[in-house]
């Protein structure tokens, strides 16, 4: 990015000072990108009306957050403070009585996240280390490529890949295990990337000094620059845990939904969040139903927000060490 | 300098790659590196891997529907995929999905610019960081809730929005009554468009805050207001990076599935077709999201797959497109 690409105004300018010499006004006028909107008043106006316009589209774009919040919290905060809502399942519980629990959901929610997470993280930072430490050349570009798409790939698409593998190709019935899957493929490319900007933040002295050492590349890499950047990984993970917990297509199609307590990933269906709020939203005009949507909504915007309050604490108070 | 085993030989000066030569003999550095550069390569060919077989599967699975597809796949509005003889196609779902998406872009890149304008240029210093933080927050709503929320309470106040619309200007084809009066394409764009902004907004505001300061003072200097400094400095700098956001923003949209999935209009089989966006329809994602019941017999399946494969290919284009523009301007990628 050279100066040359701008359209700066500052050398023609000079050029046009020269030339109108004598009068001021002239030269206000001779100065060609800020002359051509009018005169000072219609500059001046201009300028405000910006500053108006800047604002409220910041005004705007808090309207749906304020929005989206309030409805949910107000809608589901009661059910929230019943400790039923902790504490038990749907089991036996029909659209429209009133009265358990989510815990069957949010044990399946976090279960899948865990394992999710425990499957990505390794092949996301390692894909990262690859990326900043040893890639060099076409595979390089490649595989950064290939995350860049990974991160557009849709998850129903996702979903739709790992259900024609685990249940088209292989035959195997739709469980949690399958959702993890396909869950991976959604987190891995948020972790390389995160990752990856961590890893290029550790300052290549840090690096140096410990080849100086005589310390083999690989101890540097896991001694000396993973520890300096732990605190950025961590958020990256947080962040795309967030995610993926929030994802509702690939469990449409390969987690269908329980009212029971089910931990197991491979067999049986999983209960989980998402899912329970589109099985109670089925349920129209029910109003027990109806609350219950609402609480687990407001229960997985809950989760999500925590993690990523954490994520993003953990990001301000350990940023990088240098 | 692709050798980063500790073989390195060549007097390429201190760089990273050659350091390890440093350790000599002491094999168990060597079979570390070595172990250690193959499990890392080895988990970048797994992300290329990953990606190719997601073409592949998806590819091979739909073959066979598509061989005995009836109809044109690709401009056919049927979608009947049981029996010997299944007839569909996409065009009305590319129809509602672009449709939707273009108009849910139109909507979140202006304003999105300018929220990154703001929090960059315009917001008092206290407020720059809990501003960057509540738009990011917009992004971290599991896209559910969104359905939730547009389905039940935005819905019945962009209504008579809609109603005025095709009162007053209905005579143009595209805001011409439909009688839906669920979920049209024109919503489902306003409710992507929310869900897009955090997107926008976070790599418009990367971009720009990186404008070298130097342009900036030089348009002051020069008697720029403000607003002309954007104009002619911040705005043609991070050009670049706001189309590449818009088009990762653009394939974000096409892609969302269940906050579409709630809202959508689903037609009657025999609807007649109209360019309206007041009408419903379904996109890629909600149609195979609707479906997901009817995936028992290979021949079904595989065409959802197809549908689905169009969907990747689409959003493949739109990422890649993003990619290479802002591969064009490196100067903020790295």
């Amino acid at each position: 990015m050279t100066s040359a690409d701008l359209p700066l105004p500052g050398t023609r300018t000079q050029v046009n000072v020269s030339q109108t010499e004598p009068e001021i006004i002239e030269v206000a006028q001779a100065t060609p990108r800020f002359e051509d909107s009018g005169g000072a008043g219609a500059r001046r106006l201009r300028n405000d009306l910006a500053r108006v316009v800047m604002w409220s589209a910041f005004g705007l774009a808090m309207i749906p957050l304020v929005w989206i919040l309030w409805t949910v919290a107000s809608s589901g905060i009661e059910l929230l403070t019943q400790s039923v809502w902790w504490t038990n399942s749907q089991r036996n519980i029909t659209a429209s009585v009133r009265g358990g629990g989510a815990v069957h959901a949010i044990q399946g929610t976090l279960i899948q996240g865990l394992v999710t997470a425990v499957i990505s993280v390794p092949i996301g930072v390692l894909s990262a280390i690859y990326l900043v430490e040893y890639g060099r050349g076409r595979l390089a570009k490649g595989v950064s490529f290939m995350v860049d798409i990974l991160s557009g790939v849709p998850s129903i698409v996702a979903a739709l890949f790992v259900y024609a593998v685990w249940v088209t190709t292989f035959g195997f019935q739709r469980v949690g295990f399958a959702v993890c899957l396909a869950l991976v493929l959604l987190m891995i490319p948020v972790i390389v990337r995160s990752t990856e900007e961590m890893l290029k933040l550790v300052p290549n002295e840090v690096r140096e000094a410990s080849y100086a050492l005589g310390v083999p590349k690989w101890v540097t890499i896991s001694r000396v620059v993973l520890p300096t950047a732990f605190s950025g990984i961590v958020t990256g993970v947080l962040l795309g845990l967030a995610r993926v917990m929030g994802e509702t297509a690939p469990l449409l199609i390969l987690g269908p939904y329980t009212k029971n307590i089910a931990t197991n990933l491979f067999s049986g269906y999983m209960p989980t969040l998402p899912t329970m709020i589109n099985q109670d939203r089925t349920e129209t005009g029910l109003e027990p139903a109806v609350e219950r949507m609402w609480a687990a909504a407001l229960t997985l915007i809950l989760l999500v927000l925590v993690l990523n309050l954490a994520g993003r604490l953990i990001a301000r108070f350990g940023s990088v060490r240098t | 300098m692709s050798t980063a085993t500790g073989v390195a030989d060549t007097g390429s000066g201190p760089s990273p790659d050659s350091a390890p030569a440093l350790s000599g003999g002491r094999a168990p550095g060597r079979i570390g590196d070595r172990l250690f550069s193959g499990a890392a390569t080895g988990s970048g060919v797994v992300v290329v891997v990953l990606v190719t077989l997601i073409g592949v599967f998806l590819l091979s699975q739909a073959i066979p529907s598509l061989l005995k597809n009836q109809a044109n796949f690709l401009t056919s509005r049927e979608w009947e995929v049981a029996g010997d003889a299944p007839r569909f196609g996409i065009i009305e779902l590319l129809w509602t999905t672009v449709s939707a998406s273009v108009i849910a872009m139109l909507v979140a890149v202006p304003v999105g610019v300018c929220v990154a304008l703001f929090i960059t240029e315009y917001a008092p210093g206290w407020l720059c960081r809990p501003a960057a933080g509540l738009v990011d927050l917009l992004a971290a709503v599991p896209s559910i809730v969104y359905g939730l929320w547009g389905l039940l309470v935005v819905r019945p106040v962009v209504r008579p929005f809609e109603t005025f619309l095709t009162d007053h200007v209905g005579f143009i084809p595209i805001f011409r009554s439909t009688g839906i009066t669920g979920g049209t394409i024109f919503f489902i764009g306003i409710v992507l468009s929310v869900m897009i902004l955090p997107i926008v907004t976070a790599i418009s505001r990367e971009v720009f805050a990186q404008t070298p300061l130097p342009h900036k003072e030089g348009a002051l200097a020069l008697g720029a207001t403000h607003w002309e400094m954007i104009r002619t400095a911040v705005l043609p700098f991070g050009t670049p990076g706001v189309i590449s956001a818009a088009m990762l923003a653009l394939g974000r949209a096409l892609g969302e599935t269940i906050a579409v999935t709630f809202i959508v209009s689903t037609l009657a089989r025999d609807a007649p077709w109209t360019w309206s966006l007041f009408n419903g329809g379904e996109t890629f994602a909600s149609r195979i999201a609707n479906n997901a019941a009817e995936f028992d017999s290979p021949q079904k399946t595989g065409a959802f797959i197809a549908a689905g494969l169009v969907l990747f290919v689409l959003t493949f284009i739109v990422n890649a497109m993003a990619r290479v523009v802002i591969e064009g301007r490196k100067a903020f990628t790295e």
